[in-house]
């Protein structure tokens, strides 16, 4: 089969179909200079390549990747804001950042070919799940620092297609947009969409009725059951995209036609499975925490960085005829991070929260729910002797000062409800931090 | 003239009454007065007992939540203009009412209206110019 003649294609997919060997090289001529790159010019890189006594010159195959240290989500803290750039401030165009564990964001830097990257795997992303130039784009995700508006809403546009950059939020107005434009292919987060099809039946809007066709879903795991509901509710096709700021946004792995596991963009994604307690490679097939190691970027190259997303590499050819690998649909992931509403929330934020407002910590619960197919933060503090006032005003301010400040820290509406002593369910001591009731 | 007040930190929840009281029945404490601020979320049961100490030592063992406040009992008279004499005393007064509530009080013509105030004894000076009656701990 050529692909070439499929009805599917579409020209921006042509290095999808790359033969293994020729990928092959690509990648290896890409790794190797990326590394040079990096030993050059990013001092932390160079000290532990020099540690491992490894010169970018012993990086002769693919399988040396394995000879690499690894980079994870600290280091980029440790380093704010600039300390793993590879390129000068003059040749970088955009800054993204997100949200870190101790308030301080993780920064992220591209140049004009990263963003020109950036925008040819969206337009491939976007082409795998049927999008074209004549479709009509709506971009639900938040534009910001946040890379997932701005990086659909490039892809979109290098395809062809015509944009509407709604964001994220007003509801209403994005469905009477939908329903008023002819939007034929919506890019936004699961637990929004499922928000909006709600919103439209509440509307009197059926999205079955409009000519919205795909829609293209991530920046948190999802179930096969919502992509049921999902598609039986609101008539469409939905696809699954992977991506994180720290690599590139979304864009790193998308879901083809066939729904059944994501390619990634190899030429530019180098992929391994590690064990996440041993950090050996693992086979394709097993399942282990995805490592990926950026082979094209420039401003901030990363090597080997550790994803924390649990998934296995598909062996084995896609019908769609794709040669890129594929991995399955991340459905958990290796540390206690939580994703709310595509935001991640690590739980150790609420504790930092919490111990600088109240001085000691009190214990507290997270509990996760979905109502109206949106996630909802509650967080559940007993109350302490020291907190204790007699007026319902000054407990409703205390309420309120605790949910301000971590909403300021995590970006994501909290509920905070005050509890008696000893409420909070302990085992062997500790509270288990996390109840989450968010059911597909 | 100050009366001990204890107020017990109670979720919006079923059961959330009883317990505080069980626990006081069993200490052999009188509740003489009481009242509940609610909120949706959460509620703060406000108690004038017998024996504050007791009292408290028995929640506090109990593993309830529990402070103490100072509050001021007034006697009000059971007649139109009762109440609105006593406010008259504390108007000019640079006193804010947190909080009060009413209850029955004795087999007499009067109630007896608890307050807390901001600045208590401020409160008291100008209610006793006023001819005002407090109510004093021991008739409670």
């Amino acid at each position: 089969m050529t692909p070439r003649t499929t009805a599917n294609f579409h020209p921006a997919s042509a290095l999808d179909y790359l033969p293994q060997p020729e990928l092959e090289l690509l990648q290896l001529s890409r790794l190797q200079q990326m590394i040079e790159r990096v030993y050059e010019r990013v001092p932390l890189m160079r000290t532990r390549m020099q540690e491992r006594q490894l010169a970018p010159q012993d990086i002769r195959s693919l399988a040396d990747v394995a000879l690499l240290p690894f980079t994870v989500k600290t280091d980029l803290r440790d380093t704010y804001p600039f300390g793993l750039f590879a390129s000068a401030m003059d040749d970088v165009v955009r800054l993204h950042a997100s949200s870190g564990t101790t308030g301080k964001p993780i920064v992220v830097s591209y140049t004009k070919q990263d963003v020109e990257v950036w925008s040819s795997v969206m337009a491939r992303s976007l082409a795998a799940c049927g999008v074209h130039g004549k479709d009509i784009v709506q971009v639900a995700y938040g534009y910001g620092l946040f890379t997932g508006g701005l990086g659909a809403h490039y892809g979109a546009e290098q395809l062809g297609a015509a944009v509407v950059p709604a964001s994220v939020g007003n509801t209403d107005r994005q469905i009477m947009l939908m329903s008023d434009f002819g939007v034929t292919a919506i890019c936004c987060t699961p637990t929004y969409f499922i928000h909006m099809i709600e919103r439209a039946g509440q509307m009197g809007v059926d999205i079955r009725k409009l000519p919205l066709r795909a829609g293209v879903f991530g920046a948190e795991p999802w179930t096969e059951g919502m992509r049921q509901h999902i598609e039986n509710e609101a008539g469409i096709k939905a696809y699954d995209i992977y991506g994180l700021s720290e690599i590139i946004g979304p864009g790193v792995a998308i879901e083809c036609s066939c729904q059944c596991g994501l390619h990634i963009f190899e030429d530019h994604f180098l992929a391994e499975l590690i064990d996440p307690e041993t950090g050996k490679t693992l086979p394709d097939g097993e399942e282990g925490e995805l490592v990926l190691t950026t082979l094209s970027k420039q401003a901030m190259p990363l090597v080997r960085y550790r994803t924390r997303d649990i998934t296995a590499l598909i062996p084995g050819q896609c019908n769609c005829g794709r040669s890129i690998r594929r991995m399955r649909r991340i459905g958990r992931r290796s540390d206690d991070m939580l994703i709310i509403r595509g935001i991640n929330v690590f739980p150790s934020q609420v504790e930092t929260v919490l111990l600088a407002i109240e001085g000691t910590l009190p214990h507290y619960q997270i509990i996760l729910t979905r109502e109206h197919g949106l996630d909802r933060m509650e967080v559940q503090v007993e109350v302490t002797p020291a907190l204790f006032d007699d007026t319902v005003g000054s407990l409703e301010a205390l309420e309120q000062k605790l949910a301000n400040a971590l909403e300021h820290v995590l970006q994501v509406r909290v509920q905070i409800t005050l509890v008696a002593p000893n409420t909070i369910q302990r085992s062997e001591g500790k509270a288990k931090r996390v109840i989450d009731r968010r059911q597909s | 003239m100050k009366i001990i007040q204890l107020s017990v930190f109670a979720e919006n929840k079923p059961g959330q009454l009883i317990a505080p009281c069980r626990v006081l029945a069993q200490a052999g404490v009188n509740i003489r007065a009481l009242s509940l601020a609610d909120t949706q979320r959460f509620g703060i049961l406000r108690l004038i007992v017998d024996n504050a100490a007791t009292a408290r030592e028995a929640l506090e063992m109990a593993g309830f939540l529990v402070k103490s406040t100072e509050v001021v009992a007034i006697e009000v008279p059971d007649r139109p203009g009762g109440m609105a004499e006593v406010l008259q005393a504390l108007e000019d007064a640079t006193v804010n009412i947190e909080y009060m509530y009413a209850f029955p009080f004795g087999q007499g013509q009067n109630a007896v209206v608890v307050f807390r105030f901001d600045h208590p004894d401020v409160a008291i000076a100008c209610l006793q110019q006023a001819g005002i009656n407090l109510v004093a701990k021991q008739r409670l």
